[in-house]
């Protein structure tokens, strides 16, 4: 979902002027070892730049918003991704579980042409055991609404509002646009009723209607939901919470046009499955055993995935400098004019492609069944062999047009093994 | 460039029983296959000279067959290439005797597949990598893409693609009731296979062989010390192996509704036998039927049928055991199953059963001129073998 997130918001950008990567979640699928850097690779980022992985907090996704900002005003970087995702699961049957959501959002900082200007931020935070997960933990666990509610959110994000207004002297008034994380769907209407915003005409709808609370990326997801609504001149007040709360006074300047090719939330939304059969959203989660073929184990070769990550994680084909031919994976001589050692990487993860061809394994114990395979064609050249998936049955046919989207293929030994699949391509 | 037409000779086959043998293992296969052709060409295992083994998964080493048959340290090479092993192990049986290396060589080629879940293990080398990201899936969803791409090139409805594989489905489970070492010896109709559950859309339960264990061998010696052996022995007449590097994967030009490989073994064998017409110098065939599909994309991949006239020709009868060239006389990989290495000296077996007079019941009338054919690996990157035999 980060990738994905990271994907859309570089549509258009040159991925090479990417100075760094930050990684915000509470649910990586690591506890040692880096999930910015598979984000960086597959949003196919330069290798010379600074990723770190923001954890343990709701509030990580603005906390690495806040270190980007930073890192740019510093001069360290001039141009800074945050990508924050979250998959975090309540109890089945819980309330918890009823409210949260999957999902993810990346914004690019930069320093000149941006579309919305930072002027300022406001940082608290607030020890206090209301929402945790400990090390071993599968679910979230909560104290009593009112009192996390009371002590947790309200407290720490009216004071980040009000010191924010205090240090920049602005009002309510000032602000076209309040954009406040919440646990529900009424607690984000309580807090603004309580610091004097209108909830009518300023307040962002939180989406629980359509999507729920997705964790660390539910700021930046209002966020981008309230500026694919936003217009030049626009103030936005931003506010996450997490053990605490980062507050930002944000403006929206002219150059906002120039970001509407993005699919966002709204073109997302617009693509939404909705999942009827609660096993199969059990199964997924991993929380229903599966049926499994008993045979020989295979393994997964931490040499081999080493080896091929261009290919696996930034979808690098090549193209043979001599004759021009895309292959993937890459080779080491042409399939057409069998030209040894000759070619330039080419990105294949960000091109359409039409079906050639396909399968639906209805027999292999899978999560979803059939298991659909596809032989695809590249626009501009290129094939490939992959999994499809996000697709309606009756849909797979000769010529159907599909993009690539990130996933997980395996998870082995602890080890979780990323790839591509094919997806019908989103409206 | 001398080719191999003429030069070597099978004087003595032996086949086991085909099916689910959870009785036995594959030393025992080894055993029932060699001695049945040990007894057919009237030698003793110390005649033996040199030895070859074809396995994927039953064993790694050609000193299986020597523990099995008791052979004393004589050569023995251990073949594989995947499905097809079976044509491969005899042919380089045939390319020693006709080095003048040996006189009397083995070749024998045995899977016990029953001993994996299924019958078929996952744990293959998968064409390009090992980090374990592409699709892992059993063989029939490869040929489910070939079944799709030919639909998709010649504008065949469901229906009609489908009720085409069927009929091919029914000829060989008609062939197989005729053959008692087949795994499955029963008729079915155009319906059954018709509504049978799919397995990978749009291959159905009928359109998928069997999985079996099974073992075939063959006697293999030069044409003069044949003739003072037997009168029916059997002359190679061509030997082709083509090896694919995976084009279709990686070039946009592969459609999926062919397989090249099999085109261009084909192409080599012709040349090799001296062929110019196959569909009138061709008496039996016997092919790669692991799917419905990949048997009529060899009907036109070998020339029987032109380009996309292979559901005409089926729906004519042309490939049925009265038809104009029987194909799969035995009942094919349909009724016999796929034990991987097995399978190939299992339809040169019926070829040379057929090419002697030898096969009862399905003997076809006129069978002069008799061609093997084995396919193996993933959709655009396949191996192929076609082996040519002949009476005279």
């Amino acid at each position: 979902m980060a990738v994905a997130a990271a994907n859309d918001c570089l549509n258009g950008i040159d991925r090479g002027t990417v100075d760094g990567l930050y990684f915000a979640t509470t649910t990586s699928p690591y506890k040692e070892k880096l999930g910015a850097t598979i984000v960086a690779m597959a949003a196919d980022l330069r290798q010379d730049i600074i990723t770190a992985d923001f954890a343990h907090s709701l509030k990580a996704g603005t906390s690495a918003l806040r270190a980007a900002i930073d890192a740019v005003k510093a001069g360290s970087a001039k141009k800074v991704m945050v990508a924050a995702a979250d998959c975090r699961l309540g109890i089945p049957g819980s309330a918890l579980e009823q409210n949260f959501a999957d999902g993810a959002g990346a914004l690019l900082i930069g320093d000149k042409d941006v579309a919305v200007t930072v002027e300022a931020s406001y940082s608290v935070y607030n020890e206090i055991l209301d929402v945790w997960r400990a090390d071993g933990d599968t679910f979230v666990r909560s104290w009593e609404d009112r009192f996390s509610s009371t002590h947790g959110y309200l407290d720490s994000v009216s004071e980040a509002v009000s010191g924010l207004m205090r240090k920049t002297n602005l009002s309510p008034k000032d602000f076209a646009k309040v954009v406040f994380y919440s646990p529900d769907a009424r607690r984000y209407v309580e807090l603004a009723r309580q610091l004097g915003f209108d909830d009518k005409t300023q307040l962002q709808d939180a989406l629980f209607a359509v999507l729920g609370n997705t964790g660390t990326a539910f700021p930046l997801m209002l966020l981008i939901a309230a500026l694919e609504e936003a217009k030049a001149g626009d103030r936005i007040l931003l506010a996450s919470y997490g053990n605490g709360s980062d507050a930002f006074v944000l403006k929206v300047t002219e150059q906002v046009e120039k970001i509407r090719n993005r699919r966002g939330v709204k073109g997302h939304l617009a693509s939404k499955k909705v999942i009827t059969d609660y096993r199969k959203y059990l199964i997924w989660r991993g929380l229903l055993p599966q049926e499994t073929i008993p045979g020989p184990i295979r393994f997964l070769s931490a040499p081999a995935v080493w080896r091929e990550r261009e290919a696996n994680l930034r979808l690098h084909g090549v193209k043979c400098q001599v004759c021009g031919t895309i292959q993937f994976p890459p080779q080491r001589v042409c399939t057409k004019c069998h030209t040894k050692d000759q070619f330039e990487p080419y990105r294949l993860s960000d091109k359409k492609a039409k079906i050639l061809t396909f399968a639906m394994d209805y027999v292999t114990p899978a999560p979803e069944s059939p298991i659909v395979t596809t032989t695809i064609d590249f626009e501009g050249g290129g094939r490939m062999e992959c999994y499809m998936t996000d697709l309606e049955v009756g849909q797979v046919k000769p010529g159907l047009p599909v993009e690539m989207s990130f996933r997980k293929i395996i998870v082995k030994d602890g080890a979780h093994n990323y790839f591509w699949k094919s997806i019908p391509i989103r409206t | 460039m001398q080719g191999i037409k003429d030069r070597v000779a099978i004087v003595g086959m032996g086949c086991t029983k085909f099916g689910e043998l959870w009785d036995k293992n594959f030393k025992d296969l080894m055993v029932d296959a060699c001695y049945e052709a040990f007894e057919d060409a009237g030698i003793e295992p110390k005649d033996i000279q040199a030895a070859w083994y074809g396995s994927r998964e039953s064993g790694f080493t050609g000193s299986h067959l020597a523990n099995a048959l008791k052979l004393e340290y004589i050569p023995i090479t251990r073949v594989e290439n995947f499905c097809a092993g079976g044509t491969d192990t005899f042919r380089n049986a045939c390319y020693g005797v006709a080095a003048g290396i040996c006189d009397i060589a083995l070749a024998c080629g045995v899977e016990k597949c029953k001993d994996h879940f299924g019958g078929f293990t996952m744990d293959i080398t998968d064409p390009f990598d090992r980090s374990m990201v592409e699709w892992e899936l059993p063989p029939v969803s490869q040929f489910a893409q070939l079944a799709n791409g030919y639909f998709n090139r010649y504008g065949l409805s469901y229906e009609q693609g489908k009720k085409t594989l069927a009929k091919i489905a029914v000829k060989n489970h008609h062939n197989g009731t005729m053959s008692p070492k087949a795994h499955f010896q029963r008729e079915i109709t155009l319906e059954q296979a018709i509504n049978a559950p799919m397995i990978s859309y749009p291959l159905g339960l009928f359109d998928a062989c069997g999985m079996s264990d099974g073992g075939a061998a063959a006697i293999i010696t030069t044409p003069e010390i044949a003739k003072s052996m037997r009168k029916d022995y059997v002359l190679v007449k061509a030997l082709a192996l083509a090896n694919g590097g995976g084009q279709g994967k990686l070039r946009s030009d592969y459609d999926f509704s062919y397989i090249p490989e099999t085109e261009e073994a084909g192409k080599l064998a012709y040349k090799e036998a001296g062929i110019k017409k196959p569909r009138q110098e061709i008496d039996i065939a016997v092919v790669h039927d692991c799917f419905t599909i990949a048997e009529l994309l060899i009907y036109e991949d070998l020339g029987f049928s032109p380009r996309g006239k292979g559901p005409e020709d089926v729906e004519a009868g042309t490939f049925e055991l009265t038809g104009e060239l029987p194909v799969n006389t035995d009942g094919g990989l349909k009724c016999f199953g796929h034990p991987l290495s097995a399978s190939g000296l299992r339809m040169i077996y019926e070829v040379y059963k057929q090419l002697q007079g030898k096969a009862g019941p399905r003997q076809v009338k006129k069978a002069d001129i008799g061609l093997v054919h084995n396919v193996g690996g993933v959709c655009g990157y396949f191996n192929c073998a076609v082996a040519i035999f002949g009476r005279t």
